[in-house]
């Protein structure tokens, strides 16, 4: 018999043993929001202006890129996390729940495809004139 | 998952008399969601704007920060509209940010006698309106060029 949740014990079958997994994801993509939020927000203060060619320029430069699409990464996997924790939270219904959980699937991962798209062709075409 | 709806339920939020850790806690969970919603719209917003050239920066200036030579009163309203939802993105921004904080530290153990727990709910609090009210002095100097 395992040694898991009560539930898991009255089947044999123990705990899934992958329970902490979502709290220490939570906890790495919020490490790597402080870091990244904190580039972005130092970068745009350095930025000489907010004027079309300087924000462009800026933003088509290779590394700012990437640590844009870290960014949105990063960013978008700790609101999948979040978002899921509150929905587990405050919708009771199982079928509600399974469908808002699959929304936010939608949401959090086509955000993510546009902004990452958005800055890989911005990089990779140069700023439009 | 089929609980009858007259089971007995242990005593609820309700019962509690608020305090600042309960703030903080919930405060948590709704700026998290603010960010999540308006935030990533806004900064979706702006990145398109970006990569899709200067028409669509322009579009993206007239009407969420304001440009001056081309106002209607409709990008006037806009403007408005847009810098209420900023002061409420940074502060729920800074709100999140100081708040997570926190939960790291009580991730380790720490902090989590009563007086501390108050103590630090306070100075996340304190701490999102100062940056809050920091960045908003900032932007004025710079429009207004000190």
């Amino acid at each position: 018999m395992g040694e898991g949740t009560g539930i898991g014990r009255v089947r044999g079958l123990g705990s899934a043993k992958h329970g902490s997994k979502h709290w220490i994801d939570q906890r790495i993509s919020a490490a790597g929001n402080i870091l990244l939020m904190t580039w972005l927000g130092v970068s745009l203060i350095r930025l000489p202006n907010f004027e079309y060619p300087a924000v462009s320029m800026w933003l088509a430069q290779p590394l700012v890129s990437v640590a844009m699409i870290l960014m949105m990464t990063s960013v978008f996997w700790h609101i999948r996390l979040g978002l899921q924790v509150l929905i587990e939270d405050y919708f009771h219904d199982q079928g509600n729940k399974l469908f808002v959980l699959m929304l936010l699937n939608f949401y959090v991962i086509g955000c993510a495809a546009i902004g990452i798209f958005m800055v890989a062709k911005h990089a990779f075409t140069g700023a439009p004139s | 998952m089929s609980q009858k709806k007259s089971r007995p339920l242990s005593p609820h939020l309700s019962v509690y008399r608020w305090g600042p850790h309960m703030a903080a806690s919930i405060l948590h969970r709704a700026t998290g969601f603010i960010l999540a919603t308006a935030g990533v719209v806004t900064l979706l917003w702006w990145v398109y704007s970006i990569a899709s050239g200067p028409e669509a920066y322009a579009f993206f200036i007239r009407y969420v920060v304001g440009d001056a030579e081309n106002a209607t009163t409709y990008s006037i309203v806009c403007n408005w509209f847009f810098r209420a939802l900023g002061v409420v993105l940074l502060l729920s921004f800074f709100q999140h940010l100081f708040s997570g904080l926190r939960h790291l530290l009580m991730d380790m153990g720490a902090g989590f006698e009563l007086s501390t727990s108050r103590n630090s709910a306070w100075i996340v609090f304190i701490g999102s309106v100062v940056a809050t009210a920091g960045v908003i002095l900032a932007l004025f100097a710079q429009q207004l060029g000190v």
